[in-house]
């Protein structure tokens, strides 16, 4: 019972974080339809901005998150800007072919500023984990897993509130519409691309205390938040949010119970049995071709 | 072999590559750069049969690149010193790194460039025995000896390839050595965490083995993927295990973020990490109070050097080391491809020539007293088409309040 309690702990505390990645690219993939393989790099990116203020400069913990996830929409409006402007209505390998160059890019550059070996954070929270009864829970993880939700929130909030939000999903319906509606349809392309990556600088510069840094973590980032974003449904904010706990139970209790050697196999088998049951994904929206 | 002076070359003397083809280009800059190219191509080749070309592949980008890199520049020190003792056969050696992106796929197309186009007559490698065993066979196929550095998949050894020569110890070996101390620690029960490849299965299948055989109990075989960071399941489960020992079997990154896990979850039972890439040092910097209680299997211990079997070149290594002002976590790590080109530019010395065949037969012969010990190599595998195997001494550490030490039973 005990283990179980903490193997449930453990999850929830990962979901958070999942789902933190996977609205980012939910955004930009499942909005955009822009296979974003930069997303992996913009969390690694948010990570070593958060290495860079807290043990470099020495700022504050907190300031330098949102230092760091600022940067994050910075470089992401610039990925926009420079590469995705211009290949607007070009075709979909085309684009993807542009996002693997950019990927290989900023993983390369991150290795060459900072080397392959791995950086770690200090975080402020005390080291001895919150302890009740048997199970146990460091302050730093649920400290991540609190921003985090309240990420989530202020993100569906965004989109479904807000005149921006609004802008976002009729541009993403029906372009030409839009821009006939007076929608500033290069500045909603940046603004949501901007916003889905400082989602995952996020989820890197929240996570990096938590971890350690080096050139390739966010490789395996990224492949998670596909699956994330696959599993919930392309575009659904709330399905990324709900894909991503259910990939944390899975691949937590399947480890846990089944055979940690098949953890990553667990959520992607998941995700072939929803795929065959119900192929757009847990929540997507109708599709409109056309 | 190992000289006494130590004189640095210049970096700019050392390290001289020959680049990819100059790709054809529609402007006039483009023609003009790639004349220029061609030109430095062909000093390049000038230059180049003045030297004996000695082939590195490591992983220099990707999961395992901060260990391919200190190896690397272990290379790198020992490339220098031989050069500024005059070289071999009186010629000086040149280093050709590849990076294999810690990837065996392109572990394979290193060595065949290597061998195809650089005509290296041997090459060190590949630093994980996943890629090692993925270029074993373009040796075979190709003829040309391998020196591995780091490996310690038992595979690699017994797979009957006789143009491997493995100077780092099996993980058999590593468990052998580590059987006097089980009764010393007072290991009752152990579970294991390794990362699900060659070299982690490996080492955890050996250490079980040796540890039944103490009549300790085994409890849980966890595994992770190598490129996991969060192992919170596995560890409740180890937790739930309830032994007094855990052996987690990975590189540094890995145990970094286990050590700090098992705080987090309040996993009371000892932590020994085996492979010897487990760099101790920075365990301490990053994991910090973490760390403390862990012991740690190495086959280098820089804290305390003149309990090895060469303390000289352990000393001459270590203090080049410094003076480059690598990163001092790195240093039980780079001497493996320190020994590894002494030890392949001795068996060309022995050989009389820098041709593949003769450095293989010349391998059997060689004795050099390297950072690893006596580096020698004794046959093992089927009869006919024997591995050469080196048996160097495996150390245990410990890190007690943020320090590394000579464990006290």
């Amino acid at each position: 019972m005990d283990q179980l309690l903490q193997h449930a702990l453990n999850a929830m505390i990962l979901g958070g974080t999942y789902a933190l990645l996977g609205i980012g690219l939910t955004l930009i993939f499942g909005i955009m339809r822009v296979v974003n393989f930069t997303h992996g790099e913009l969390y690694a990116f948010g990570a070593y901005m958060m290495y860079m203020w807290v043990m470099l400069i020495g700022a504050n913990f907190v300031l330098s998150i949102v230092l760091a996830v600022a940067l994050g929409v910075v470089l992401g409006a610039a990925i926009e800007i420079v590469l995705l402007r211009r290949l607007r209505g070009a075709d979909i390998d085309t684009t993807m072919l542009v996002m693997i160059g950019a990927w290989i890019a900023i993983q390369n550059t991150e290795q060459l500023v900072w080397s392959g070996v791995a950086k770690s954070i200090n975080s402020p929270f005390p080291s001895a984990p919150l302890v009740v009864g048997a199970i146990s829970v460091s302050w730093t993880r649920l400290f991540v897993f609190a921003v985090a939700v309240l990420l989530i929130a202020a993100t569906y909030a965004l989109i479904q509130w807000t005149r921006l939000g609004k802008a976002m999903r009729a541009t993403f319906q029906d372009r030409e519409a839009a821009a006939l509606m007076g929608v500033r349809i290069d500045t909603v392309h940046t603004a949501t691309f901007a916003l889905g990556s400082g989602l995952a600088a996020a989820a890197g510069a929240l996570l990096g205390p938590v971890f350690v840094v080096y050139p390739t973590i966010g490789d395996l980032a990224s492949l998670k938040a596909f699956a994330i974003v696959i599993l919930g449904g392309l575009g659904s904010i709330p399905g990324a949010t709900i894909g991503g706990f259910i990939l944390a139970f899975m691949e937590e209790l399947g480890a846990g119970y089944i055979s940690s050697g098949y953890r990553d196999a667990m959520g992607f088998l998941l995700i072939i049995l929803i795929l065959l049951v119900k192929p757009t994904g847990l929540f997507a929206r109708k599709e409109r071709i056309g | 072999m190992h000289t006494k002076t130590v004189k640095t070359a210049s970096p700019s003397s050392c390290g001289r590559r020959v680049g990819s083809p100059p790709r054809a280009s529609t402007t006039a800059a483009g023609l003009i750069a790639a004349g220029v190219l061609a030109t430095a191509l062909s000093t390049g080749s000038v230059a180049a049969q003045e030297t004996i070309k000695i082939g590195v592949s490591q992983p220099l980008t990707g999961a395992f690149a901060a260990s391919g890199n200190y190896v690397a520049q272990g290379a790198r020190i020992a490339e220098d010193e031989i050069n500024a003792a005059g070289g071999v056969l009186g010629k000086k050696i040149q280093l050709v790194i590849e990076d294999n992106k810690s990837n065996p796929t392109e572990a394979v197309a290193t060595v065949e460039k290597l061998i195809v186009r650089d005509k290296v007559p041997v090459i060190m490698g590949a630093w994980s025995s996943t890629l090692t065993l993925a270029v074993m066979p373009k040796m075979q196929e190709y003829k040309v000896p391998l020196v591995v550095e780091t490996s310690s998949s038992g595979k690699i050894t017994t797979a009957g390839n006789p143009y491997v020569f493995r100077i780092s110890p099996t993980s058999e070996m590593e468990a052998m050595s580590f059987r006097p101390l089980v009764a010393k620690l007072g290991i009752k029960k152990a579970d294991f965490l390794n990362t699900n490849n060659d070299f982690g299965i490996g080492s955890a299948t050996e250490f079980a083995k040796m540890l039944k055989a103490e009549g300790v109990q085994v409890g849980v075989l966890e595994t992770m993927d190598p490129k996991a960071n969060d192992f919170s399941a596995q560890l409740t489960r180890i937790k739930a295990s309830g032994g007094d020992t855990l052996f987690v079997t990975t590189a540094v990154e890995q145990n970094t973020l286990i050590l700090k896990q098992a705080k987090e979850l309040q996993l009371k039972a000892r932590i020994v990490t085996t492979g010897g890439s487990n760099s101790p040092d920075q365990l301490v910097t990053q994991a910090g109070d973490a760390a403390n209680g862990s012991y740690h299997t190495v086959f280098f211990p820089p804290w305390f050097p003149e309990v090895v079997k060469n303390p000289d070149a352990a000393k001459r290594y270590m203090a080049e080391w410094k003076k480059r002002g690598h990163e001092p976590g790195g240093l039980t790590e780079g001497f493996r491809g320190y020994d590894g080109i002494f030890t392949a530019v001795e068996a060309i010395k022995v050989a009389g020539k820098a041709e593949p065949a003769a450095i293989k037969d010349a391998l059997w012969k060689v004795k050099v007293p390297g950072v690893y010990g006596d580096i020698a190599f004794i046959k093992q595998g089927p009869a006919g088409s024997e591995s050469g195997q080196n048996q160097p001494t495996v150390y245990l550490v410990k890190i007690d309040g943020g320090k590394v030490v000579k464990p006290e039973f």
